[in-house]
C-alpha cells in the first residue's frame, strides 16, 4: 500500500536484522554456539527479562516507567522462600505473587489517580521494596539446600529440563509472552492502554477510566515481576533480598527500548521487547564465548540502546 | 512600485519578493504538492487559500525549511534559496506563525520574544534589561500593553499570539507567514492584529495570510492564490472575486449560498432532554440555567471567554462546576467524569482537536471506536468483525478521506480529522452531541459537510449544542441561540430573531428577558 524509504525500513526492521546479524557473526566466529548447552543457556538467562520486560512494555506504552521491578523481583523471592517451609510451595508462591501486585496497585495508584510522575513514584519503590526484601530474609541469604523438601521442590523450576533438553523457563516465557500480546492486540484493554499512552487528555475525554488503565499495567507489571523473582531465585536456589534482581529493570527497559516501543507511549511492541531480550543475550554470550571482558558487552549495549532511541526520534514527531 | 535597482539585472522575477515555481513534494502514499506556484510582491498581504489538504501547510514548510522540496524553485528577494531549517528561514528574513503556537509558556514574554537570539551584554552574559526594555517598546507598538516580565503561560491564547506576532515581527523580517492567526482571537483583538498587519505593508514587509474566514480575507488582503488538492488553482485580485465565486473556487463546484435551514420548526413541544440551573464555576460562570429539547441544534453564542466551552465541559464532565444542578429527563443526574456522560449518551468534540480530540499514532478504526470498545467487548476481547463493520460504514457515512481504516490519524486533514470525532460519537447512538468550534481550522467544503451532519443528527432526534465563534455558522445550523457573556446567558433567541444583527446587539446589550 505505502512506499517506505530505505531509512523507514531500516527503522521497521532493525531489531530484527540486529539480530539475525548477530546470530550469523555467531554462527562464523564462535565455535561451538549452536551447541545445545548454550541454547539452554540462553533461555534460562533471559527469563527474568522477558518476564519484566513483556509487563515493562504495557508500562511504557502508556508513557510511563516502572523501575522498582528489580525489588519487586527480591520481594516475591525471599516471601516465597520465607512463606514455603510453613505453608507448602504453592500458597508461599500465591502470596509473594499478591504482594508483588499489592506493590503494583500501589504504584498504579499514585501514577494513575494521583498523576505523579512514575519515574519518582517507582524508583521511591524501588528503595523502599528492596529494603522490605532484605528485612524480611534478616539481611542473609536463604539456601534453599536447607529448606528441605520444599526447597528441592523449588529448585526443580529453575533446573528441571523438559523431556531431559529444554528448560523449565521456557514454559513461562511463552506464556507470559502469549498473554501480553493477546493483551495489546485483541483485547479492549490492550486498545484503551495504548489510546492512555497516546493522548492521555484525548483518551479521558472518550471516556476511558485511566486510573483503572494505569493501575491494571502497573499491577500487571509488579506481577510479573514477582514471577521473574521466584524463577530467577529457583534458578541460582538461593533468594538473597539484597541481590536478587538487581538492575533487572535496567535490562527490562533496555529490551523495550531495543524493541521499538516508543519511550513516549502509545504503541506496545511486545515480539520487539523479545527480540530486544535476544539481542542482549546474544552480545553478553558472544563477548563471553570469545573471552572478550565482559566490560565490552556493556559498552555495545549501551550504544545499542541509545541507537534504538536514536531510530525512533522520528518516528513520534 | 518601487524598482529595485536589482531589478536592472534583468529578470522579470525581480519584481517579486518571493516567487516560487513548479513546487512539488511527496510524503510516503500522498503527493502534498504537484507544481506549486506563488508569487508574493513587496509590501503585499497575500492569502493562500484552499480547502483542507489542499496542501497550504506543506507549501509554508517547505519554505520555512522544516520539510525539503522535491522539485520546484523558490527564489526570495532576488536569490535562489534553499533553505533547510526554520532558523535559516528566519535568518533570510522569513518568519512564521503557526496554527500552534510554539512558544515556552514557562519563560517570561520578554523571553520569548527573544528566544534563541538573545541580547548579549558587553560580558557576555544575557542582557535582560535590554530585552525587557525591547520587548515592552514592542508589544507597546502593537498596542498590546501587558507586564513583559511575567511568563507567558499565565496570559490568554489570544495574548499569547500577539507575542508570537511581535517575536516574528521584531526579527529583521522581510515575509511574515500567518497561518491562521484569528482563529483564536476575538473580534477587538483581530482589529489590533490587522492594524497591526497594516503598519507591516506599510514598512514593505509582505505577508502570506492563511485563514479560513472569508471576511477576513476581504478585508486584509490584496491578492490570493488558491490550491487545491496540491494543484495550483490560480492567482487573483480581490477586487475581482466575491464571497460566493472564492468559495467556488476553492471547493472546486459551484456552491450556492448557504442558507438558514430550518425555520419555524416548533419544539414547544418536544421532550425536554437536559437541562441546568444556576451552573456556577469560578469566575467563568456565573448562574448559566438553559434547556435543550430533543433533535434541537442550540446554539451558544458568546465572544471569547464568555463561558462557552467551560459551559460544554461542565455538561460533559469534563470539569466540575462549584454549583448548580443538571437534570437530565427530568431527572436531576451528577456527571462527574466523562464516561457518566456518555453512558447517558452524550458526546462531545472539543475544540482542542490536537490535544484533546484525535489519539493521534492509533488507526482511523481505532479512533472511531474508541469510547465504543466497552460496547465491543466480549470476555475482554474487540469483537473485530463487528468493529470492522462499524468503522467502515461511518467511514462511508462521513465520507471520510483516508487510503485505509488502518491509517494513523494524524496523516489525515483537519476535517477529516473531525469527522473520525464525530463518527466516535455517531456511533455511540448518542441523545445528544455538543460540539466546542466543530469548523474551527476546517475548508470551506469540509465545514459545508460538517453543518450538513448537524442537521442529519437533527432529524435523527439527535440533540446538537454547538458552540461557534462564527456567528454566522450559528445563524444558518440553530434553532435556537443562548448568547453569553461574563459566564451569564444575556439572551435567549428563536425563530426570525435568529439572525447576526441580533445576536450581535444582545452581546453587547443582552435582551429584554436577561435577568431570567
Amino acid at each position: 500500500m505505502e512506499k517506505m524509504n530505505g531509512l523507514q525500513i531500516i527503522k521497521k526492521y532493525s531489531s530484527v536484522t540486529l539480530l539475525l546479524v548477530l546470530v550469523l557473526l555467531n554462527a562464523m566466529f564462535t565455535p561451538s554456539f549452536f551447541n545445545l548447552n548454550n541454547l539452554n543457556n540462553i533461555i534460562t538467562q533471559i527469563c527474568p527479562v522477558i518476564l519484566c520486560g513483556m509487563g515493562m512494555t504495557l508500562v511504557i506504552s502508556t508513557g510511563g516507567i516502572d523501575i522498582s521491578v528489580g525489588s519487586v523481583m527480591a520481594l516475591a523471592g525471599v516471601l516465597t522462600a520465607r512463606l514455603m517451609p510453613q505453608i507448602g510451595l504453592y500458597p508461599a508462591v500465591s502470596c509473594a505473587l499478591f504482594a508483588a501486585v499489592l506493590v503494583g496497585g500501589l504504584v498504579g495508584f499514585m501514577v494513575g489517580k494521583l498523576r505523579l510522575q512514575a519515574m519518582v513514584v517507582t524508583l521511591g519503590l524501588m528503595l523502599a521494596v528492596r529494603g522490605a526484601a532484605q528485612v524480611l530474609c534478616d539481611g542473609r541469604d536463604i539456601y534453599f539446600n536447607k529448606l528441605g523438601k520444599v526447597g528441592e521442590q523449588l529448585a526443580l523450576w529453575g533446573t528441571y529440563k523438559i523431556g531431559g533438553v529444554v528448560p523449565v523457563q521456557i514454559i513461562p516465557i511463552i506464556l507470559v509472552v502469549s498473554v501480553i500480546w493477546i493483551i495489546a492486540e485483541k483485547t479492549v484493554l490492550g486498545h484503551q492502554i495504548q489510546a492512555v499512552g497516546d493522548n492521555y487528555k484525548s483518551s479521558a475525554l472518550a471516556g476511558i477510566n485511566t486510573a483503572r488503565t494505569m493501575i491494571i499495567v502497573y499491577c500487571m507489571s509488579a506481577f510479573f515481576a514477582g514471577l521473574a523473582g521466584i524463577f530467577q531465585a529457583a534458578k541460582i536456589a538461593v533468594a538473597a533480598g539484597s541481590s536478587l534482581g538487581q538492575l533487572a529493570e535496567l535490562d527490562a527497559i533496555a529490551a523495550v527500548v531495543i524493541g521499538g516501543t516508543p519511550m513516549s507511549g502509545g504503541k506496545a511492541r511486545v515480539i520487539g521487547t523479545v527480540i530486544g531480550a535476544l539481542i542482549m543475550q546474544m552480545i553478553t554470550l558472544t563477548c563471553v564465548m570469545n573471552d572478550i571482558p565482559s566490560q565490552y558487552a556493556q559498552v555495545l549495549k549501551a550504544i545499542i540502546l541509545i541507537f534504538a532511541v536514536f531510530i525512533q526520534r522520528e518516528k513520534r514527531k | 512600485m518601487l524598482r529595485h535597482p536589482l531589478c536592472m539585472k534583468g529578470a522579470a522575477a525581480m519584481d517579486w519578493l518571493l516567487d516560487i515555481q513548479g513546487l512539488e513534494k511527496s510524503f510516503p502514499g500522498v503527493k502534498a504538492l504537484k507544481g506549486v506556484s506563488l508569487q508574493v510582491k513587496e509590501g503585499e498581504v497575500h492569502a493562500l487559500m484552499g480547502e483542507n489538504g489542499a496542501g497550504k501547510s506543506t507549501l509554508i514548510k517547505v519554505l520555512t525549511g522544516i520539510y525539503q522540496k522535491d522539485a520546484g524553485t523558490i527564489r526570495f528577494d532576488g536569490e535562489s534559496i534553499d533553505v533547510g531549517s526554520p532558523i535559516e528561514a528566519n535568518r533570510k528574513g522569513i518568519s512564521t506563525i503557526y496554527q500552534e503556537l510554539n512558544l515556552s509558556p514557562f519563560q517570561t514574554v520578554y523571553e520569548n520574544l527573544f528566544l534563541g537570539r538573545e541580547p548579549r551584554t558587553k560580558v557576555g552574559s544575557i542582557d535582560r534589561k535590554k530585552m525587557a526594555a525591547e520587548a515592552r517598546q514592542i508589544l507597546d507598538d502593537l498596542e498590546v500593553h501587558i507586564d513583559v516580565t511575567r511568563p507567558l503561560g499565565q496570559y490568554s491564547t489570544a495574548i499569547q499570539q500577539m507575542v508570537a506576532v511581535a517575536r516574528a515581527i521584531s526579527t529583521n523580517t522581510k515575509l511574515v507567514i500567518m497561518d491562521e492567526p484569528t482563529s483564536s482571537l476575538d473580534a477587538k483583538e483581530v482589529k489590533v492584529l490587522f492594524g497591526v498587519i497594516r503598519k507591516l505593508k506599510d514598512q514593505g514587509i509582505s505577508v502570506i495570510f492563511i485563514s479560513h474566514k472569508l471576511d477576513e480575507i476581504f478585508e486584509i488582503c490584496e491578492r490570493l492564490t488558491i490550491l487545491k488538492d496540491g494543484q495550483y488553482v490560480g492567482v487573483y485580485d480581490i477586487k475581482d472575486l466575491d464571497q460566493l465565486k472564492l468559495i467556488s473556487l476553492m471547493v472546486g463546484r459551484e456552491t450556492g449560498k448557504r442558507e438558514r435551514k430550518k425555520t419555524g420548526y416548533n419544539f414547544e413541544k418536544a421532550k425536554e432532554l437536559m437541562r441546568t440551573e444556576n451552573i456556577c464555576q469560578g469566575m467563568r460562570l456565573n448562574g448559566i440555567g438553559m434547556t435543550i429539547k430533543e433533535g434541537e441544534v442550540v446554539g451558544l453564542a458568546g465572544l471569547l471567554g464568555s463561558g462557552r466551552s467551560e459551559l460544554a465541559q461542565v455538561l460533559f464532565g469534563a470539569n466540575q462546576p462549584d454549583q448548580g444542578k443538571v437534570f437530565w429527563y427530568g431527572r436531576p443526574v451528577r456527571i462527574r467524569k466523562p464516561s457518566d456522560a456518555i453512558i447517558r449518551g452524550i458526546g462531545f468534540c472539543t475544540e482542542d482537536r490536537k490535544e484533546e480530540g484525535i489519539i493521534p499514532h492509533l488507526s482511523v478504526k481505532e479512533n472511531i471506536t474508541i469510547a465504543l470498545l466497552p460496547k465491543l467487548n466480549k470476555l475482554g476481547f474487540v469483537k473485530t468483525k463487528e468493529q470492522d463493520e462499524i468503522v467502515s460504514s461511518y467511514i462511508d457515512k462521513l465520507r471520510i478521506k483516508t487510503p485505509s481504516a488502518e491509517q494513523p490519524i494524524v496523516n489525515l486533514s483537519g476535517g477529516n480529522q473531525q469527522k473520525v470525532l464525530l463518527a466516535r460519537w455517531m456511533c455511540m447512538e448518542p441523545k445528544l452531541i455538543i460540539m466546542d468550534e466543530p469548523t474551527r481550522g476546517i475548508d470551506v467544503g469540509a465545514k459545508a459537510e460538517i453543518e450538513q451532519l448537524i442537521q442529519e443528527f437533527s432529524k435523527a432526534g439527535i440533540s446538537v449544542l454547538m458552540i461557534s465563534s462564527e456567528i454566522a455558522e450559528l445563524v444558518r445550523n440553530c434553532d435556537r441561540i443562548l448568547v453569553l457573556r461574563d459566564g451569564k446567558k444575556k439572551g435567549e433567541l428563536t425563530g426570525a430573531d435568529i439572525n447576526q444583527d441580533k445576536i450581535m446587539e444582545t452581546i453587547a446589550h443582552g435582551s429584554e428577558h436577561k435577568e431570567a
